[in-house]
């Protein structure tokens, strides 16, 4: 009843076009945003931006770039967190080099270097395939942090190989409050998701989805994977580099580039698989679900009066986390983003399924 | 495209558990940043020990401080700086103002928040040498000592066994450190050592976490240096002095900095450990008043963290030293601002004007433990002094007197750190003329 979808008639092709062809999810979705710039600052704390929400939305966009690469265009990737690492020390050295620099201007730079940087680790993708592409973008993974620790140059000669970020102002607005840079990080997450849903919707997407199905009929047909792929690869690392700046310099504030590491690899790489792969809404749906539920694990526990030493919490986090990630598995193979579609399906019949 | 579901949930979410983790008023919230798991829990927790049981200490024994009760929180970091942030994020809103993250990466993340959050940042002998100068870092405390006084007494030490320091000259010696902000700490000191006294100082970077070394001590074989600097960390530590005797390299001529040698390292390392040396800026004595009175009033009653089964392991008496820092911080700021739960900016005060002096350390049941130590706004490190001590199979035995950094020679080095970091950030400095 709820999600009905007969008796609502598209009558041009804007309205064929359009991202939510129903009103239900218009109205819901501005609801949703409405909640996130609006909402949110009204309740939310300290604790919540700089621990929980600002460190979820900068992995949700990594996981959005990874996923436009891996759940679109079907090229497995292990350099998330070294593309990551490009984003975030192109970043700092632009920002701290030229300082008259608009930090928006830093940000898409700081994108498009990984993206070229992304570009050429993508080369090999043009021949191998699958877990071979995978060990590919390993190297990357391995070999850019090793050369931002080797050069001093990327970390201005610091002794310890330490970059901080100097303070973020945007058009003489200074970024220092929690609140500030959720917005800050909210505002671009949410551009780029808009692009991205719109570029998978449209020509590049659909030939990304074209290779991921099947290579071969896809050249066939008039694709070319050379264009295909690599686009795949430019894309998804000017997000994962973006995504990348925004985790330093709005979460952390100070980092060694050995930090972009293979854990973050894999945990953006868990995060579309749990959320869905090639779907937008559940790279956030994974990203949320990846970094929060062993959070809420941890402090739950001693809640619901089980008085545990730190140690034993944690290993107890571990051990009831990965117990849900094969159970969703198992159960949802499709991700968080196909649970969401069914509970529409079943919206739609609700309260009379047939 | 659906995030503001899920953070409209979240939110509500953590606003309820956010509640029920409110402290009372009247206890002091002491946060304990710990790592009890991960790769490096050998190193972690029986500091995280040691920082539970001194403060259980003077609960049990003097009912707190001054009357206030303390309440130890633990999170737990594993030694992961966002782990560590997130940490730091929860044990603030719950009112804690003296954090130790017991990791220099997560020090070095912290540093920028601290001054906004006024939360005391105490990162006892480890995190960046330079916020040592409190001019420009007033948040920041790295008392006793710095990775760089480390180095120092390093230097000393090797200029003593060959007999002076015109001897180092043409001398070879080697840093083997993890290449992680921490063990890259000490270079630079080194370096200007190297170029004043004229010995050649070979840097021998080690991968994190470290535990794969069979390459690097054959070409330290080949280098033939003179003694060895061992800057490792965690289960690297073990491996190293494991390879180091396959190529049959003598432990005598390594000296690892403080935190590579702790009982955990050459326990690890079994027979190969012997005769490694290394650096601490406390005694290795295990019979102090305090670990009797630790005994007595908090392992007997049955509430000590794991039993106490870590009782007057190095590590242990490293986390009883750091817990003596908080507390007598905290009981410094009381005196001025009176007996009851100190905020951010008291706690800032007290660190600032700590003055442990000998009397003061024989109360605390510390006799010999530490040198006596004063804080002040310029300077955040106090002038520790540094031992040495060496594994002779089954404990330490300390092996030298206190050996005093020559920190005339490091201030200027300090300061140099710091104005980096001051142009960097663009902030300005505290004058410390009239205070």
């Amino acid at each position: 009843m709820l999600y009905r979808e007969s008796g609502q008639f598209k009558t041009s092709y804007s309205a064929d076009q359009a991202i939510f062809t129903i009103p239900q999810d218009r109205v819901l979705f501005l609801l949703l945003m409405l909640a996130a710039f609006v909402g949110v600052p009204f309740v939310a704390t300290d604790y919540l931006y700089t621990a929980l929400i600002i460190p979820s939305l900068c992995m949700a966009l990594a996981a959005l770039g990874l996923n436009i690469l891996t759940g679109y265009c079907g090229q497995v990737s292990l350099g998330t967190g070294a593309f990551m690492g490009v984003g975030a020390v192109a970043a700092w050295n632009l920002a701290f080099r030229i300082p008259e620099l608009n930090l928006l201007v830093v940000f898409i730079i700081a994108g498009l270097i990984a993206a070229a940087v992304g570009v050429i680790f993508g080369l090999p993708s043009l021949r191998i395939k699958g877990f071979y592409l995978a060990v590919a973008t390993l190297a990357a993974q391995f070999f850019l942090p090793w050369l931002f620790v080797k050069v001093g140059w990327f970390t201005n000669y610091n002794a310890s190989g330490v970059i901080t970020v100097p303070r973020l102002e945007l058009f003489g607005w200074t970024i220092d409050q929690p609140v500030e840079k959720y917005l800050f990080t909210l505002g671009i997450v949410s551009l780029l998701a808009l692009a991205a849903k719109n570029m998978v919707r449209s020509n590049p997407g659909r030939q990304w989805m074209a290779i991921r199905d099947m290579d071969i009929a896809a050249e066939i047909i008039g694709i070319r994977p050379v264009i295909a792929k690599l686009s795949a690869f430019a894309v998804s690392s000017f997000y994962i580099g973006v995504a990348g700046a925004l985790y330093l310099f709005v979460y952390l504030g100070s980092a060694e580039p050995d930090g972009f590491n293979i854990n973050l690899s894999f945990q953006a790489l868990f995060m579309i698989i749990i959320g869905g792969l090639g779907s937008i809404m559940g790279s956030f749906l994974g990203a949320f679900f990846i970094l929060l539920v062993p959070i809420f694990l941890t402090r739950g526990l001693p809640l619901i009066g089980l008085d545990l030493s730190t140690a034993a919490i944690a290993h107890t986090e571990l051990m009831v986390f990965g117990a849900l990630i094969v159970f969703f598995l198992i159960v949802e193979p499709h991700g968080l983003a196909r649970l969401w579609q069914l509970a529409k399906e079943k919206l739609r019949t609700w309260p009379f399924p047939y | 495209m659906k995030s503001g579901n899920w953070i409209a949930s979240v939110v509500v979410g953590a606003s309820l558990v956010a509640g029920a983790f409110a402290a009372s008023a009247q206890e002091q919230l002491i946060p304990s940043m710990v790592y009890r798991t991960g790769p490096y829990a050998p190193s972690g927790t029986p500091t995280a020990d040691g920082f539970h049981d001194y403060i259980t200490l003077l609960n049990n024994r003097d009912g707190g401080l001054n009357g206030v009760k303390l309440k130890v929180e633990e999170c737990e970091t594993a030694y992961n700086t966002e782990r560590g942030v997130e940490c730091y994020e929860r044990l603030k809103a719950m009112g804690g103002t003296i954090f130790s993250p017991y990791s220099t990466g997560i020090t070095y993340a912290l540093i920028d928040r601290a001054p906004t959050d006024k939360s005391v940042i105490f990162s006892m002998a480890y995190g960046r040498a330079s916020a040592m100068v409190g001019s420009i870092f007033p948040w920041v405390f790295n008392a006793p000592v710095t990775y760089w006084s480390g180095a120092s007494a390093a230097i000393q030490f090797f200029a003593k066994e060959v007999g002076g320091k015109d001897k180092l000259k043409g001398k070879k010696i080697a840093h083997v450190f993890i290449d992680i902000p921490y063990g890259k700490e000490p270079n630079p000191v080194l370096q200007n050592y190297a170029d004043e006294l004229g010995f050649k100082l070979e840097l021998v970077p080690v991968p994190a976490p470290g535990l794969e070394q069979k390459s690097i001590w054959l070409q330290i074989r080949q280098m033939r240096p003179d003694f060895v600097y061992l800057t490792g960390w965690g289960a690297m530590n073990a491996v190293s002095l494991k390879e180091a005797a396959a190529v049959n390299f003598p432990r005598e001529k390594i000296l690892g900095g403080w935190y590579t040698s702790q009982d955990s390292d050459v326990v690890g390392a079994g027979p190969a450990g012997k005769g490694f040396r290394g650096l601490t800026f406390h005694s290795v004595d295990r019979d102090l008043e305090v670990v009797k009175q630790i005994k007595a009033h908090v392992i007997d009653k049955g509430q000590a963290s794991q039993n106490g089964k870590h009782l007057g392991e190095v590590g242990y008496m490293r986390g009883v030293l750091n817990a003596v820092f908080t507390t007598e911080a905290l009981r410094a700021a009381q005196e001025k601002f009176g007996n009851k739960v100190m905020d951010g900016e008291q706690s800032r005060w007290g660190f600032e004007n700590l003055n442990l002096t000998e009397d003061r350390l024989v109360k605390l049941g510390l006799k010999g433990f530490i040198q006596p130590i004063k804080l002040s706004c310029d300077n955040h490190q106090g002038d520790g002094k540094i031992l040495i001590i060496q594994w002779e199979g089954d404990k330490w035995k300390t092996v030298s007197d206190w050996i005093a950094p020559e920190n005339q020679k490091l201030m200027p080095l300090y300061l140099a750190g710091a104005e980096q970091y001051q142009r960097e950030k663009n902030i300005p400095a505290r004058s410390c003329a009239k205070s």
